[in-house]
Order: C-alpha cells, then structure tokens, then sequence
C-alpha cells in the first residue's frame, strides 16, 4: 500500500510506543501504542494516515494517538485519541464516530458458572427473546415524541423515573448515565426518526451481549470492591446510541462542510467546527443528547437482563458494575508540555483511564481508578481493567477498547464458513443466539487482533491495570 | 459481456464499493443496488414500494453522501428496503423514485450505520462515470 511507503521514519520510544514525526502541517507529532506484533498489523492498513491526518487538525495539543487496537476507520482511526485546546480547538464528529456513546456495561450476578450452566440454554434463548438484536427488530416501546426528549435530556434518570433499574444504578454508570447540555431540539427530525423504535434494543455488527465466568482474577482487591468473584457469573452489554447518534454524526459533518467548506481538510470525513462556534456548541449539545440515549439504551437491556434471569433464578440478583462510552468527546484537563490545561478529548474506540483519586469516578471505585472493559471478539475472552495515573501522563488518561479488527467483513465472510465457526464456539464450549449466522460470522474470532496483546500491551505500559478475565459462556448477537 | 455496476473492496474495518455507469445518475442508480445488496446480504429485493425521494448536496460527493443517509434513513426509521433507484440529477439536485420493500418480509439482513467522507470520490473518466464509497457498517 502506498501508505507504507510514505511511514520512512518510525520512531521506537519503547517496547510499546512508537512515535511518527512531525511533517508537512502536522501540528503535533503521532504516537501509536502497540507491540511489535501488533504494529505490524496496524502498518496493513491507513491507520498512519489516518493518526498523521488528525494531526494536522487545529488546536490540536500533545500527540495524535493510537492505541494497541488501532485500525482503520473513516477520518480518524478506531483506537484514535485527541486532545483540543478549548479555546483554539475544534471538534469533529467523524473523530468522535458515528456510533456516538458506544460503550461497555458490565453486571456481575450472584450466581455461580455450575448454577448458570444447569439452565443456560433455555435462559440465552430468553433473552434473546427480551432482548431484541439484529437488523429491524423493533423495540416494545413506543416513545412518544415527549418522551425522546425527556430520555435525551435526562438519561437513565428518564429510565429510573419510569421505574427501570434503581438510584444504585445511576451511581454506577459514568457521569451517572447523563451528560448535561443535551437538547433535543439540536438534534434532526430524521435522528429522531430512527431512535424512535430502537431504544432498549441491541442491534447489529460488532454489538452483543455476553455471559461470561470470571475465570482469573489479578488484582484482588479492585476485583473485591468491584464486585467480581472468581467463578461467578458476569454479564457483559456492548451497545451504542443507535441510529441516533449516526444521523447526528452524518447531520452534522454535512452541517460543518456547509458552514467551513471541506477543501482545507486532510480528509472530507474530519469536517469540524471550532469547539466555542454556535454550530461546535450544537454539535457537542446534540452528542451529549445521543449519548444520553445511549446510556438509556444500555440501562433498558440491563433491566431487561434482571427479568430474564429472574424467571430462572428467582433469587438472582444482577448488579451494575459500571458503564462506560468508548467512543465520545469529554471536556477534561491534562497536562500538556508540563502545563495543565483544559481541553477537549475525543476517543473514537478508545477507552477513559484515569487513575486514583480522580473526582470523575465513582465514590466507591474512586482508590483503585476508572474500571475500564475490553471486549475480545465473540469465542475469546473479555478484560477488566482499572485506569492509571500513568495513562493520565502518557495517553490522555486512556487505553484500548477491544480486540480490533484485522480481517474485513467480507473477507471474514468469504474466508469462515458458519460451520466453522459453530465447530470453534462448540469446541470452546459457548452457546451462540443470533438471528443471523452470517452476521456472526462477520465477527468470528479470528477477523479480530488477539485481545490478550491488546490487553497485555495497556498493563505493560502501564496505561491500564489488569483486574480480571472473564470467559464467555453464552453469546446473544445480532 | 455484462457491464459491471458495481463492486465491493477491501476495507479492514468497513464496507468499501465502487459504482460504474455511463452516467452520473446511472451511478447513483448503482450505488443504490449496492447498498441493497448490503442491506439484503445479496438477496433479490423486490420492488413492491415506491417511494419519492429528494436530496440536495453541495457537490456529487455531497450529494452522493446524501442519497446514501436517506436510504439508510428508510430502512431504519420506515423499515424499508430498497431493491432499485430511478433518479435525475441537475444543479446539485437529485430527484426519483426509489423502489423496494418492507424488510420484514425478509430474513438475516444487514444494517448500515452511515456513509463517510473517507475514501470517497466521483470521478469523469471519458465516457465513464465511477464513484468510491465507504460505509460505517
């Protein structure tokens, strides 16, 4: 690819960080953090470009990141970091992604793997009946025109207040499930349209929901005040906005290309605006209202989840974790050339670490720093991991947020028959529900980067500590 | 020898496709059977729907970007499938008729989340017209 040719002079930092200089209009030098292995399949791909492109954006601060998960996406890499100076900076919708506030709910449950595995197949196929997933499976609310307005502004506050989930809840979720600023009327007819129907449900892609078993446990005493016990069974959700953050991000880059022009940008997808303009201010006020139906979203699967389990296992009791975004826009201050300064970070596939103490975490959980998920693909496991300060110095308090891919849908689907994929998550011994098998497939095991490298690289670095493992036992999909 | 109308690439993360036509509205007409065929997971749609469809954009780029939203649009919100487009393009205008179905009446389909920027391009090349499109999938 040409995109090879171009990178002459990567520059080795350290065993997991490497460094792309800065050239022709970059405002800030790249960095990738990954380890050899990884970075040779990072190099496959524009994910470089796409780390150099950002770079060239205005008020850009520090470096244009990437982390160990990093692959191409449309405008800024999957795995991509940013800071923005907030009063020079801009803020761009293509490096926030179209699934605004896709993120990660963990529940750990007080069951045991010997106990969920007595009843897992009838339970997975009750919850895939509760839980709609898929391409075009309506949700059973019927949300009136007032009601969406109220879920934007108010997040799973809406939820509780409807008598979904409870005021425990909301402590564990990040910025308690709702960031303010959120308005409707910033926010199109059409999004609206398209979120109408779809709250509480789980949809398609790379979206699942997953049981699992903490298998290993590495640091006891954040596993303990998490909640996670080895050999209970926990949940996973991995969810997102919906269609309504993708038609706020659609809407808006074409708003933004209408107000500044396109010609000037490294890529047509980074269109922005200035983060204090009218429309930046639009844009941010309709992002918090698409993640706040986000967090809503995932509360809604979550309740769901406790009634499924109930019918099975009366006294079962599922409680949050915590919930996280891992692709957003956040007002934060970091240090930057040993000055700190508030700016405005965007993670597009990329997870908030912050260390101790940090005021932004949940009373409970604020000693051992920000719990952070990173999913494996579908047929590997799952990571929990604390946030550090060190992530705080070195990668804008932040770390991976999955696996990764490495193989293309269709060369996924061209390469892996179902068969094959059956014979694998037979073998490992995890029940697959999805209404398509090709859609599984698509996300088989091995279209993804090895989640274990992933996650070995953050801890090794020290941008994210290890807490557990958890193994899948069962998989919804849509 | 049948001409192509359009064909899909390698994109790691993505979908990636190309149109071909001898027109730009032929073009758009394609991307339209692209995106049913992405929609469909490559299953004959049929054409019991029509609808009326309107979008406007800067340049064809935009324009495409545009014609893309709205039939992710129909599909989401409306629960529409499209199986064809019969469109007329002028001064950044483009207007038609798209046809299709309730995608209820079809199993294991596929969802797009958006079109993108990223890689896209309308191009004149003689008498040919070709267009790339990525899509957040």
């Amino acid at each position: 690819m040409k995109m090879k040719e171009k990178i002459v002079n990567l520059k080795k930092i350290n065993d997991f960080t490497w460094e792309i200089p800065k050239e022709n209009g970059m405002n800030v030098p790249g960095r990738i953090f990954a380890s050899e292995a990884l970075l040779e399949k990072i190099k496959n791909d524009f994910t470089f470009e796409q780390v150099k492109n950002v770079a060239k954006l205005p008020g850009i601060v520090g470096y244009s990141l990437a982390m160990s998960d990093a692959h191409q996406g449309y405008g800024m890499c999957v795995g991509g970091v940013a800071a923005f100076d907030i009063k020079k900076g801009i803020i761009s919708p293509g490096a926030v992604g179209y699934d605004i506030n896709c993120g990660v709910r963990l529940l750990s449950t007080n069951l045991t793997k010997k106990e969920f595995m007595l009843k897992r197949n009838v339970l997975m196929k009750e919850i895939y009946k509760s839980v709609p997933s898929g391409v075009g499976k309506k949700s059973e609310f019927k949300i009136e025109y007032k009601e969406i307005s109220n879920i934007i502004k108010e997040g799973i506050s809406w939820a509780i207040s409807k008598g979904y989930g409870n005021e425990e809840d909301r402590l564990f979720c990040e910025n308690e499930g709702k960031i303010s600023g959120a308005d409707y009327k910033k926010i199109s007819q059409k999004a609206l349209g398209r979120g109408m129907n779809q709250l509480g449900t789980l949809g398609a892609g790379n979206h699942f929901l997953e049981v699992q078993e903490v298998e290993e446990i590495y640091d006891e005493s954040a596993a303990k005040l998490l909640g996670i016990e080895k050999g209970k069974v926990a949940i996973m959700i991995h969810s997102g906005s919906r269609g309504i953050g993708h038609q706020v991000a659609s809407d808006y880059i074409k708003k933004m290309e209408d107000e500044y022009g396109y010609k000037h940008l490294p890529d047509r997808e980074l269109a922005y605006a200035p983060i204090d303009s009218s429309l930046g201010k639009d844009y941010l006020s309709a992002m918090a209202g698409a993640a706040n139906f986000g967090f809503t979203n995932r509360h809604i699967i979550m309740c769901k989840l406790r009634e499924s389990f109930k019918k099975f296992f009366p006294k079962s009791e599922l409680k949050l974790v915590y919930d996280i975004a891992h692709n957003i826009a956040k007002f934060e201050k970091h240090s930057v050339n040993g000055k700190k300064i508030e700016v405005l970070v965007h993670r597009k596939g990329a997870t908030r670490s912050f260390g101790p103490e940090s005021e932004e975490i949940p009373v409970k959980y604020r000693s051992i720093g920000t719990p952070i998920f990173i999913p494996g693909s579908m047929g590997t496991s799952s990571y929990v991991l604390v946030g550090t300060k060190k992530a705080q110095e070195l990668s804008l308090g932040s770390t991976a947020h999955g696996a990764g891919r490495i193989m293309s849908r269709s060369e996924a689907s061209k390469t892996i028959s179902s068969k094959e994929l059956k014979n694998e998550l037979d073998k490992k011994d995890i029940v697959l529900e999805s209404g398509s098998l090709s859609g599984a497939v698509d996300e088989a095991p091995k279209a993804y980067k090895d989640v274990e490298e992933v996650v070995r690289v953050s801890h090794e670095l020290g941008i994210g500590k290890m807490v557990a493992k958890l193994k899948p036992l069962g998989v919804v999909k849509g | 020898m049948m001409v192509k109308k359009y064909e899909f690439l390698k994109h790691t993360g993505d979908l990636k496709f190309r149109a071909y036509s001898s027109s730009v509205k032929g073009m758009f007409e394609n991307c339209a059977l692209a995106i049913s065929s992405v929609l469909s997971r490559g299953k004959k749609i049929k054409s019991l729907i029509k609808k009326e469809i309107s979008v406007s954009g800067n340049d064809y780029e935009s324009l495409l970007y545009s014609f893309i939203d709205e039939l992710i649009y129909l599909f989401d919100a409306e629960g529409f499938i499209v199986s064809k487009a019969e469109l007329e393009i002028e001064d950044g205008k483009l207007k038609g008729i798209v046809y299709g179905d309730d995608s209820t009446n079809y199993k294991d389909l596929d969802a797009i989340k958006a079109p993108t920027y990223a890689e896209m391009y309308v191009k004149n090349k003689g008498k040919k017209w070709e267009c790339q499109v990525v899509l957040d999938v």
